[in-house]
């Protein structure tokens, strides 16, 4: 053991271990991230990125790259009365939906804020929409929603009134498809919304049930402004899935692409039909980076309210970001 | 939950049972046991979200006349099986099926895989530019990858992978979103003790991952799981694009079977496929709902 021949190779073996042990702490970090980032770079910027270089060439789907032409393909979609017409339809069928969606989640959210029995199967019920896919969801209620032999037109031939033109009129067709949105999900939201209430200390319920403050008054004096974060969060997130909105209104009619006069044509829609029917990939590019500005600016507004609203607020929520949440936000729009 | 276990307690010692027990009289007041009129709202919810599907299981085993009866009719009739049939001899839905849990299955593997090991090295490893780096992630995750479809096509077409699962796949593989998750988690779930620990006792780094980090993470990894599948399995639009109609997903074949009939669709056939197609995910949500409703709500509070 003390015969240095011996502890010699063992010392030399021992350094080597070292620096590969050093080795292994400096570099790792980096090769755990690597696989995300190279991945993501390829799937996720690189086109995002190389749509900006599209959408200023003539660019066919099957001929490819044609002449340079600058900021025209932006000019010739923002001139073109279809894409006005994608854009209002588009924030008709968010209005639509969000607005009763969000009030309709609060009030369930609140009912299911209470020592309920069976509680665990309440919450369950109302996720039940929430794992049927948009496409069936598009499937069935078309069928709900048929002019002629849908419940729907049943019901309204049961009280005498005329048949509602539901794929053809403008505004019916545009309820149809914010019904679909809202029953997927309303559950959901109100479940994040429960979670928001839950956090809300009791005893603040408390003081004020013992200062004499009723049921309904609490909801409003208490409930609402300590929720009101991740109201605005839901907010955010349906905003950002509603304007990429597409399965729905696509299958609402599957033979047209947002019904036989645009009525129901949303601006993924409008996408969809420049980029595939009609093989304009450049005019498809200009209209994705429209989309991503509208986006983004409608993430600022929303961003400047929610600072504004915290600043006067006193004591904030935390915000909501589970991995459903992220998915609300992508899963409107698939 | 936390913030009622965790308030401090202001009362004095001396008489603390008599308190605790005032206390939680004084909280059932507030939090008090709802009545009737709620459960009767809860009840009419729960049949509005229950209504479509049930009736399009009660339409497909009906006949397509069936649809426009009032009330609506709510008893399932005895065709199901051949309206089932009708379906698998309109579209491939086996292969559909089959595409459908081998496009999920491998998006969910690497998006788990992935997003554990760079939101372990996000949340443990001390690395220069780690925050700058968190930062871009972050920022990214509110890019619409969605509206990058059309570089992504001609990506496809240049590798020759339209009508191929892979094309599917990979634009799959990982999402910001799985990441940022995983890095949220694992930041408090392990203590910076225990990876010293590994450490001193001469656990390489992996070893380390392995063996301390996986085993902390797996709650987390299966909420991130159950989500990640359910988004790919529900997807769409991108689907649509380079799945052709011989080789579908589920989503499209039930896009396609409900364009099959043209002008005159069997619209019992129809929904019969609509109920075939969400039975895969009601197996899923019988098993794993709870960790559904856990998952969306845990979602909801942590951040």
């Amino acid at each position: 053991m003390t015969s240095s021949t011996l502890t010699r190779p063992a010392r030399v073996d021992l350094t080597f271990k070292q620096k590969l042990a050093r080795f292994d702490y400096r570099v790792s970090p980096y090769l755990y991230i690597a696989p995300f980032f190279i991945l993501f770079a390829l799937i996720g910027i690189f086109p995002i990125a190389y749509t900006l270089n599209v959408s200023l060439y003539d660019w066919h789907l099957l001929k490819g790259q044609g002449d340079f032409v600058g900021l025209s393909n932006y000019v010739e979609v923002l001139t073109d009365p279809f894409f006005w017409n994608a854009f209002r339809n588009t924030i008709s069928i968010f209005l639509l939906s969000a607005v009763p969606q969000l009030v309709i989640a609060t009030g369930l959210a609140a009912l299911l804020d209470q020592a309920l029995r069976g509680k665990t199967f309440w919450r369950m019920s109302i996720l039940l929409p929430y794992i049927v896919a948009p496409v069936a969801v598009a499937v069935i209620f078309a069928q709900i929603f048929n002019q002629y032999h849908g419940p729907v037109a049943g019901l309204l031939e049961a009280f005498g009134l005329e048949p509602i033109r539901w794929a053809f009129d403008v505004l019916p067709s545009h309820f149809a498809i914010a019904s679909m949105v809202n029953w997927r999900w309303t559950g959901y939201n109100a479940l994040i919304l429960l979670a928001a209430m839950q956090a809300i200390p009791r005893d603040v319920y408390e003081s004020a049930a013992l200062d004499g403050a009723n049921k309904i008054r609490r909801f409003w004096s208490i409930t609402v402004p300590m929720i009101r974060p991740t109201l605005i969060f839901v907010v955010i997130t349906s905003t950002i899935g509603g304007l990429q909105i597409f399965t729905e209104p696509k299958l609402f009619d599957g033979r047209t692409n947002g019904g036989s006069d645009r009525q129901f044509q949303t601006i993924v829609l409008y996408l969809y039909e420049l980029a595939f029917p009609r093989r304009d990939f450049g005019r498809a590019s200009a209209t994705a980076w429209i989309l991503f500005l509208i986006i983004i600016l409608a993430g600022l507004i929303n961003f400047a309210i929610t600072r504004a609203i915290r600043t006067a607020d006193a004591k904030p929520v935390p915000i909501a970001s589970g991995p459903a949440v992220a998915q609300r936000a992508k899963g409107a729009a698939s | 939950m936390t913030a009622l276990i965790s308030r401090p307690n202001t009362e004095p010692d001396a008489t603390p049972r008599l308190l605790e027990a005032e206390r939680r009289s004084r909280r059932k007041k507030a939090y008090e046991r709802p009545g009737m009129l709620t459960y009767a709202l809860l009840a009419a919810f729960f049949a509005g979200s229950a209504f479509p599907l049930w009736w399009s299981f009660v339409i497909g085993s009906r006949q397509s006349s069936d649809t426009n009866l009032v009330p609506p009719a709510i008893l399932p009739g005895p065709n199901f099986l051949d309206k089932a049939a009708e379906v698998f001899a309109t579209v491939p839905f086996w292969q559909a099926l089959a595409n459908s849990i081998i496009i999920s299955g491998a998006i969910t593997v690497s998006v788990v895989f992935f997003s554990t090991l760079a939101g372990y090295s996000f949340a443990k490893l001390r690395f220069r530019a780690s925050n700058g780096l968190l930062l871009a992630v972050i920022a990214t995750m509110a890019i619409p990858t969605q509206l990058g479809i059309i570089p992504l096509f001609m990506l496809m077409a240049e590798w020759h992978w339209i009508g191929t699962l892979q094309a599917v796949i990979v634009p799959g593989l990982v999402t910001a979103f799985g990441v940022f998750f995983m890095r949220q988690y694992l930041v408090d779930v392990i203590p910076d003790e225990l990876i010293e620990a590994a450490r001193m006792d001469g656990a390489s780094m992996w070893g380390t991952f392995w063996h301390v980090a996986v085993p902390a993470a797996r709650p987390a990894m299966a909420v991130l799981a159950l989500f990640t599948f359910m988004a790919a399995w529900t997807d769409f639009l991108w689907p649509l694009l380079v799945l052709g109609p011989r080789n579908p997903s589920v989503q499209t074949a039930l896009a396609a079977l409900s364009a099959s009939g043209g002008q005159t669709p069997d619209n019992s056939m129809v929904l019969a496929g609509a109920v075939l197609s969400v039975i895969p995910l009601l197996i899923l949500f019988i098993v794993a709902g709870r960790q559904l409703v856990a998952g969306i709500m845990q979602g909801a509070v942590k951040g």
